[in-house]
């Protein structure tokens, strides 16, 4: 790649900014297509490919691609931003704080989104965000900037929640470390009690959601337990005590699930 | 890692929010009545203009100088010394307007010389350049492009510089080529302001261009000059409403390719 001169190795990383930065005089299909036409492929292959990213971002192509830009909400258009950026399936992605500029209901579902698309994509990510909790929830590893650029800490979510490396990383970091941690753990089998007997008014929340999602659930509903359920079905139960008796080990046993998953190096700053 | 679903979140499909979309398909009409207003009333001007030479007691040289065939020649020199004019404006100011973009230094001088073209008498810069060259077609056309060149020249930098960094920003890292940003984004952008410039231009073409007489431009500023030289009121009237409605429905024709030249996105 360093013998390709700047043009040409901007062609080959997808580039997401917070400003989203659409062209607004061009449709959602031209938008998307930008990069492919500059790399000079036929239109076919890239009429195709721009159905397949619609597609691929949860938009209806036939809808969507004689759009303008204007045409769609704040949230619609990053993900157009999103779609635009994988075009020429390039092997690595920029994203300079990509949610930025949406509201926080609208950034918690693209997250979510992002985070479920990047199960499908498997490239390596670098993704810029001034938001810790984004961070930690984005991240497989954070590199934590300090003034000058400078790495203070370059670790994954875990070890920085647990171990900061000094007070400036502890700063960022926040309150509630602890809390946070919970964010990490996300609930699978071997983490459940057995079912409960459904009652009326039990939280659910989903298997693979995160252990701050079940004790959300639980202080919102008043409940002690929450029922989690696979594809709509029960599964299991989380009690409040388990969580409690875990306690902090939590944050430990997230670390060595996530330890397997780190197919994404995620920076953050 | 199993599926990342996150409980407060809704399935994809659904997923939507912020800002709101403009309505629907969002396409306007592309004429609408307010685009007939203009015709209509040069057409009723012009109409009872005509009316009145063809009724009203003329004087004889009047009315041999107010023949069908001497007003619609003046009128078809008219309006290509106004198309001359702006086409040489189009072509002097927008490259200079793209240059003065890329190379802030050159912003003072550009706009002094534009300013300067305008603060001047225009009919002293038709004298100067007629002083220098000679007279006829050619040396109108360019003192009124000297004249005229500020309007283009002023929108052509504002209609750059106008365009939101941030798509010039996602232009340049996607990879496009400084060229590529200009031609594919930057100028299709900026159409609007740059072609209401155009307009102005064509415009003041139009209404200045009589003054170009003194040095034998030819257009309806003949008729114009000589209606008040010689105390024609009659002729001199006629030729000031027909350079006036000239304007207005070359600046109606303007605000159409104006339109039409703007990307559907924009509009």
């Amino acid at each position: 790649m360093l013998g390709l001169n700047e043009v040409e190795l901007r062609r080959r990383i997808g580039y997401v900014i917070q400003q989203i930065g659409l062209f607004p005089h061009l449709t959602i299909a031209a938008n998307i297509a930008m990069v492919p036409r500059l790399l000079k492929w036929d239109r076919k292959r890239i009429s195709e490919r721009v159905d397949e990213l619609l597609a691929l971002v949860g938009l209806e192509p036939a809808d969507f691609r004689g759009r303008y830009p204007r045409q769609l909400s704040g949230g619609q258009q990053q993900r157009i931003g999103v779609a635009r950026a994988l075009a020429a399936d390039p092997p690595l992605m920029l994203m300079d704080e990509p949610f930025g500029a949406v509201d926080p209901i609208t950034r918690e579902r693209l997250q979510s989104e992002f985070l479920g698309l990047q199960e499908q994509l498997k490239k390596t990510i670098v993704f810029v965000t001034h938001d810790f909790d984004e961070a930690i929830r984005m991240g497989d590893r954070i590199a934590v900037l300090r003034v000058g650029s400078h790495i203070a800490q370059f670790a994954t979510p875990e070890e920085i929640l647990q171990s900061p490396a000094d007070d400036f990383v502890a700063g960022f970091v926040g309150e509630a470390a602890t809390l946070k941690s919970l964010a990490l753990h996300r609930l699978t089998m071997n983490d459940l009690a057995p079912p409960v007997d459904a009652r009326a008014g039990l939280p659910e929340v989903p298997l693979g959601a995160s252990l701050r999602d079940a004790v959300d659930a639980m202080l919102e509903t008043g409940h002690d337990v929450v029922v989690v359920t696979d594809d709509g079905r029960s599964c299991g139960s989380v009690r409040m005590s388990d969580v409690l008796a875990k306690g902090g080990k939590a944050a430990a046993n997230g670390a060595a699930a996530r330890a397997g998953s780190g197919e994404a190096g995620e920076l953050s700053s | 890692m199993s599926t990342m679903v996150d409980p407060s979140v809704s399935p994809p499909t659904q997923i939507d929010g912020g800002r709101r979309p403009t309505t629907g398909s969002g396409r306007r009409h592309f004429f609408t009545w307010r685009d007939l207003v203009i015709p209509l009333v040069v057409a009723i001007a012009v109409g009872a203009e005509v009316y009145y030479l063809n009724t009203a007691k003329l004087s004889q040289i009047v009315e041999s100088q107010m023949t069908f065939d001497r007003i619609s020649d003046s009128t078809i020199e008219h309006v290509k010394l106004a198309f001359a004019v702006t086409a040489l404006v189009l072509v002097a100011s927008i490259p200079v307007g793209i240059a003065v973009t890329r190379v802030r230094l050159l912003e003072p001088f550009a706009l002094l010389i534009a300013n300067a073209g305008q603060a001047v008498p225009s009919i002293g810069l038709v004298a100067i350049v007629a002083l220098v060259w000679e007279i006829g077609f050619w040396p109108v056309v360019i003192s009124l492009t000297l004249f005229a060149v500020l309007p283009v020249l002023r929108n052509t930098i504002v209609g750059l510089d106008q365009i939101d960094p941030d798509i010039k920003d996602a232009a340049r890292g996607m990879g496009m080529s400084p060229a590529g940003v200009l031609f594919r984004v930057e100028l299709p952008l900026a159409v609007p302001v740059i072609a209401a410039g155009a307009r102005t231009a064509l415009v003041l073409a139009v209404a200045t261009i009589p003054i170009g007489y003194f040095i034998g431009a030819g257009g309806l500023g003949d008729q114009l000059m000589q209606g008040i030289k010689l105390s024609r009121n009659q002729q001199m009237f006629a030729a000031a409403l027909f350079v006036a409605c000239l304007a207005l429905i070359l600046d109606w024709l303007g605000g159409i390719v104006e339109r039409v030249l703007t990307p559907a996105g924009i509009r």
